[in-house]
């Protein structure tokens, strides 16, 4: 069958396989190499196995929950949105989540995901005590920062290249409503929007969206949008109804591949006109329900149909934090120059680095969506470099594209990684069309 | 909150219901041969739904446990949902007693009777629901599975006679036919998508039934269209037919 990630690019004949028991896993293992595969929302090949793909949806029990201290021990196939809508009314909330609840724990961790408040509170990481990973042998170990710490390092991150991760403890945060205070500030260019990044840092959620469209003196124009867990004494009485706003959503879904790229140039750049336009006339503070502020897209199932048949590709790197300013200048000046119409352009701080190869470090990440063609794809090359030129490096999570020699120069772990790979024997085991291009 | 017992909990179709019960927060008895495979189920069932969920080892075949199970449970359920089945090997199994027997057994002597032990408890209390999961394979005897259909044919008619007593008694009796289902029972097996129902609509049906006390309902509503149609043929015609 055919696989691709959430980018619908590449399209990749796979064979996919359903164990339902550990024990079906590890004989999987003696047949040739595999790669776990959660929920299919890294977007490139990353979870698309060279031999054969193993998906760990039939791994999605949860195991215990401690009510005292929001500590939650599941099986890797959970999916976040499943933690929420079970934890949420009982007043925990995910410490880390990306920009869909549609992800599994395993993809999470396997990702050492990062959300809106990474500059604050750092990736997956920070939120998981352990991980049970199954090794090359068929054994399982159990990880953590005081057992077997080096190779918890390599998992936080590891893009599912050291082992299949089969379950994990992870703490949960306790909120008292399921409302977000949010504020939103008008940057009017680039040094704006970083300067208001810098004296927001006390934020516990901050985001920006690029208007990238916007040229010269308005170059880096955007909408910061902080936000805060709204407590339950503060929330307006109105609200307070639906504590944990249960009762407010409503899914649209994209029911068919569209022959045309729906996400094209003209419509677009309308959508980014128009999506600035309404952020400045409602600057300022409000309440809005968690499925808004953090999943916006997530409303609009399967919105990946939307970039037509080629699919999209998403670019997304970190410059550090002294280069930040003119590398993103010259990235948004690319992307501008280029008119290839990115469908989304986000800013976001980053904490500094914590994991042995994990996407964070401390600086800018800015990421673009793109529908796949010839024309985008050769920009994305063009950002590559000059996201090298800076010193900054890319998220695997969302890559498809890149080449090993980019890679390699983007990132001076690449050379441990590898080192741990054949010294741990996963080279031979857990291979990915991901890693294979990129020689890990 | 109500308790439902399900017997042979590993099945799909068991599994499904399980989740469906959980979710409109009934407690849950799961009772299987090897109750290790369902510890995982177990906690998931009890977090997500913050209800109560015990684990019970049955074996459909061991009939001289059954009555220290009943008396064991606690409490006795309002509800009692059996979906042992086993498929089988029929032209195998026509040539091995063994096997044969073993079908027989678990598709019919097994169910029916702990269904039977559980009827009597529940009248002696005077209230609560059986589901009895049958097939559209009982309906007629057919050269490729007529082991296995004449213990479902077995099951549906003790269903039905056991309805017809209990109704005094305040003890309802549903009695669910089922055609193709998309499980472990039939993996592998060439199943023709539009006769064939997936666990989890199986399991829509059955807490829908308990809530309307329906008495006999066929999952995929075509089947009873069908075995109308086979059931109706003259055995002549029926004999020389290969199906």
């Amino acid at each position: 069958m055919k696989l691709s990630g959430w980018g619908r690019f590449p399209m990749i004949e796979a064979s996919l396989e359903s164990p339902r028991s550990e024990a079906e896993i590890k004989t999987k293992l003696s047949t040739g190499t595999i790669i776990a595969r959660g929920n299919g929302r890294a977007y490139g090949d990353s979870a698309i196995g060279r031999d054969k793909t193993i998906d760990m949806r039939n791994f999605n029990h949860m195991l215990a929950f401690n009510q005292h201290d929001g500590i939650l021990e599941v099986e890797a196939g959970v999916l976040l949105s499943e933690i929420i809508d079970t934890f949420l009314p009982r007043g925990w909330f995910p410490f880390v989540t990306p920009g869909t609840k549609f992800v599994t724990i395993g993809g999470m961790i396997a990702s050492d995901v990062h959300g809106k408040n990474h500059h604050k509170e750092g990736s997956m990481r920070s939120c998981v005590n352990w991980i049970d990973l199954l090794n090359p042998n068929g054994e399982i170990l159990r990880l953590s920062a005081t057992q077997n710490a080096e190779l918890f390092d390599w998992t936080m991150g590891g893009m599912g290249l050291t082992g299949v991760i089969l379950r994990a403890q992870i703490r949960l945060k306790q909120v008292s409503t399921g409302w977000i205070k949010q504020k939103t500030i008008v940057a009017n260019n680039l040094d704006e929007i970083i300067n208001q990044f810098e004296i927001n840092q006390s934020a516990t959620y901050s985001v920006a969206w690029i208007d990238y469209l916007a040229t010269g003196k308005s170059l880096g124009r955007s909408l910061l949008m902080l936000g805060e867990h709204a407590d339950q004494a503060h929330l307006p009485k109105s609200l307070l109804e639906d504590q944990y706003c249960q009762n407010r959503t409503t899914r649209y879904y994209m029911s068919f591949v569209p022959p045309f790229k729906v996400l094209n140039k003209t419509t677009v750049n309308a959508f980014n006109a128009l999506y600035f336009w309404a952020g400045k006339r409602t600057t300022g503070t409000k309440f809005i329900q968690w499925n808004k502020y953090f999943y916006p897209l997530d409303s609009f199932d399967k919105w990946n149909r939307l970039y037509g048949r080629n699919g999209f590709a998403q670019f997304q790197c970190v410059l550090p934090l002294k280069s930040s300013k003119y590398g993103l200048k010259r990235l948004l000046e690319k992307t501008g120059e280029a008119r290839q119409g990115p469908f989304l352009a986000v800013l976001k701080r980053l904490g500094p680095q914590s994991g042995k190869f994990s996407f964070p470090m401390e600086g800018y990440t800015l990421a673009f969506d793109f529908p796949v063609t010839a024309a985008t794809l050769d920009l994305m090359k063009k950002l590559d470099e000059i996201t090298i030129e800076y010193g900054g490096r890319f998220y695997l999570a969302k890559d498809s594209r890149m080449s090993k020699k980019i890679f390699e120069e983007s990132d001076s772990r690449v050379v441990d990684f590898r080192n741990m790979r054949q010294e741990t024997a996963t080279k031979k085991h857990f291979v990915s069309h991901q890693s294979d291009r990129l020689g890990l | 909150m109500p308790v439902a017992l399900i017997i042979g909990a590993y099945s799909d179709i068991a599994l499904a219901t399980a989740y469906a019960l959980a979710k409109k927060g009934v407690n849950l008895q799961l009772a299987a041969r090897d109750i290790n495979r369902l510890q995982q189920t177990s906690s998931d069932l009890a977090i997500r739904y913050d209800i109560t969920v015990d684990l019970i080892e049955l074996d459909i075949l061991d009939s001289d446990y059954f009555g220290d199970f009943i008396n064991n449970l606690s409490p006795l359920p309002d509800i009692a949902i059996c979906t042992v089945g086993m498929l089988g090997e029929q032209t195998a199994d026509q040539k091995n007693l063994y096997e044969a027997v073993k079908i027989i057994r678990t598709n019919f002597e097994g169910p029916a009777t702990i269904l039977g032990e559980l009827t009597n408890a529940f009248c002696e209390r005077g209230s609560g629901t059986i589901v009895g999961i049958s097939s559209v394979a009982g309906e007629r005897g057919r050269a490729a599975n007529y082991i296995y259909g004449s213990a479902k044919a077995g099951m549906t008619t003790y269903l039905s006679g056991l309805r017809n007593r209990c109704f005094k008694h305040n003890v309802h009796v549903t009695t669910i036919l089922l055609g193709f289902v998309d499980t472990k029972m039939t993996a592998g097996l060439d199943l023709p998508k539009i006769l064939t129902a997936k666990p989890k609509s199986v399991a829509r049906v059955i807490v829908r039934s308990l809530e309307r006390k329906s008495d006999v309902i066929y999952i995929k509503r075509i089947w009873a269209f069908i075995m109308w149609i086979v059931k109706h043929l003259p055995e002549r015609i029926f004999k020389l037919l290969n199906f």
